[in-house]
């Protein structure tokens, strides 16, 4: 930037001014109006008043908001493990020798670029008690399969089987580029002192790995704790509200019941809790790696 | 067991290949399939006869042309908004010095770690006081503007050697002119991964419009389906609701095959999916 004086602020403004302008208009502004909303009362109808911490007093009483908590930790207890685990098993398997591993890569990719709504909704039709192709499959091998997404029991687990089925291959891309920075020569070493393939991926593959595979964990965790589209359209948070999560409550509170300030206030305990999170897995990473 | 491994590896990466593929195959078996055909039991996975019925229905109860004309406009125009911006920010950011810069930058950072749905709320009020909803601008506008855009555009504009700018600066070519004619010839690869990033983020976005549309002529794809498997009386017609969904993952299906490497680098490094 070589330009002076008046110039050298146009130049700027001319960079700097339309981010700057949007990212504190619909970005850093709303975050700080939603923090103070977090401590008022506001209908929309009548002005916004202060309330100091009685939502925050009101979401501990709030059955609702701790069966969303605990279906949402539920969600992330049963999906993260499981997509690890298999995306690093595809992940290993399509970094070996494999015929036509890139197209068994794209596949397995497919379900990432598509759209959540397009992915609920045809495994929706697929998990339909009656005339779903699962269930159809399953009574040929003779197991009477269950109502899936109208059984209580079964609906957050077809949730997280859907969610998994969608994010294996993301999980893959990211463990399959931590892979292929691996250097051979550790594999040889371990290939001459007669190591077998399951010793390789327990003291090599693994622990050099360690890093993608945080990576990819702390994303994974993030992410399933704002958990939303999937459960909106394959559920809407029944059947008798056995799969609410937080962010669908959140949704719900301000936009169905204009509660505006406690909205606000549980978006916070969703950040806090991301946050808090995030920070002991970046200090466990520090200690293992 | 040696001999043994790769076979075994073989066939599970196969059968998992299969688990991937059935549910796209289902969505399109369904989606050409008469409305007579869905309650068969067992169900046929390939149809016997095979009919456009399904799409013509879908397009005669709902604008699904006008709807998936929408997804583009709004995908497109977020995404040159997103490069326009997100080039001229992060350019400023890795090249000018000036007082608070980093300060600011920082700033810009901690954006990305607060959830959407903290926003949500002051978002939408914001928007309806300029009157954005049900339309195009509030589709649009807020998504231009993103931290992580102008993050990956500055980071990739530190890899650019300075000598390339200097070159130009001599030659007596101003800030403006040397990014135009120096800087944004080279940029392709950023441009490649942040544009596919954005693309897909607005082609695949359900929450957002969710809550400021419910004016079906400017609903986008993903929101005209989920509302598609509630509007026939009695039970979801899913032949129709499968047509629409083949409508909204062909174009996202054809992206991906023609510029792989892009939309594998765009999601990895942002973390987003879907």
């Amino acid at each position: 930037m070589y330009e002076r004086g008046v110039r050298r602020w146009l130049v700027l403004a001319l960079f700097l001014g339309p981010s700057l302008v949007g990212v504190v208009l619909f970005v850093a502004g709303p975050i700080v109006a939603s923090l103070a909303l977090a401590f008022s009362s506001w209908d929309l109808l009548t002005p916004p008043a202060f309330v100091g911490l009685r939502n925050f007093e009101r979401l501990s009483r709030d059955l609702e908001f701790w069966a969303a908590l605990r279906h949402t930790v539920t969600f992330l207890a049963g999906y993260v493990p499981l997509v690890l685990v298999a995306g690093l098993a595809v992940a290993v398997a399509l970094n070996g020798r494999v015929p036509a591993r890139g197209v068994f890569r794209a596949i397995y990719f497919l379900p990432v670029v598509t759209s959540w709504v397009a992915v609920a909704l045809v495994w929706k039709w697929l998990l339909n008690p009656q005339f779903g192709l699962v269930n159809a499959w399953l009574a040929q091998v003779g197991i009477q399969g269950p109502a899936w997404l109208f059984d209580p029991d079964w609906a957050m687990a077809s949730v997280i089987l859907t969610s998994i089925w969608k994010d294996t291959g993301y999980v893959m891309v990211i463990l399959l580029a931590g892979l292929q920075g691996i250097p051979r020569v550790y594999y040889e070493a371990a290939d001459i002192d007669g190591a077998s393939r399951a010793q390789q991926l327990r003291h090599v593959t693994v622990p050099l790995l360690a890093p993608a595979i945080f990576f990819a964990l702390t994303i994974s965790l993030i992410n399933s704790f704002q958990v939303f589209d999937q459960v909106y359209v394959m559920t809407g948070g029944g059947p008798a509200g056995a799969t609410t999560v937080l962010v669908e409550r959140i949704v719900k509170q301000a936009f169905s019941f204009s509660r505006m300030g406690y909205a606000s206030a549980m978006s916070w305990v969703l950040f806090v809790l991301i946050f808090a999170t995030t920070f002991v897995l970046s200090r466990l990473q520090r200690r293992w790696t | 067991m040696r001999r043994l491994w790769p076979l075994l590896t073989t066939l599970a990466i196969v059968a998992g290949a299969f688990v991937m593929l059935v549910p796209f195959a289902w969505m399109l078996s369904t989606s050409l399939k008469p409305s007579t055909a869905l309650l068969v039991l067992p169900p046929r996975f390939v149809p016997e006869e095979p009919t456009v019925e399904a799409y013509r229905s879908v397009a005669a109860s709902f604008p699904l042309l006008r709807v998936f004309f929408n997804s583009a406009v709004v995908a497109l125009a977020t995404t040159a908004g997103q490069l326009v911006v997100a080039s001229l920010s992060g350019y400023a950011f890795a090249r000018f010095t000036f007082r608070g810069r980093d300060t600011l930058f920082y700033g810009y950072l901690a954006t990305l770690m607060v959830p959407f749905a903290v926003t949500i709320t002051p978002l939408f009020i914001i928007v309806r006081t300029f009157g954005w909803t049900n339309g195009y601008l509030g589709l649009i506008v807020p998504a231009m503007f993103t931290a992580f855009g102008t993050f990956l555009m500055r980071q990739f504009f530190l890899t650019v050697p300075r000598e390339l700018e200097e070159a130009a600066t001599l030659d007596g070519a101003g800030t403006l002119a040397t990014f135009v004619r120096v800087i944004l010839p080279i940029s392709g690869p950023a441009f490649a991964t942040l544009g596919i990033f954005a693309f897909m983020a607005s082609w695949n976005n359900f929450l957002w419009p969710l809550l400021i549309v419910s004016d079906r002529q400017f609903m986008t794809l993903p929101l005209a389906l989920a509302t598609l498997q509630g509007i026939y009386p009695g039970q979801t017609q899913w032949n129709l609701v499968m047509a629409g969904t083949v409508v909204s993952v062909v174009p996202m299906i054809v992206v991906f095959l023609l510029a792989q490497r892009w939309v594998i680098e765009g999601v990895t490094t942002s973390g987003l999916k879907g």
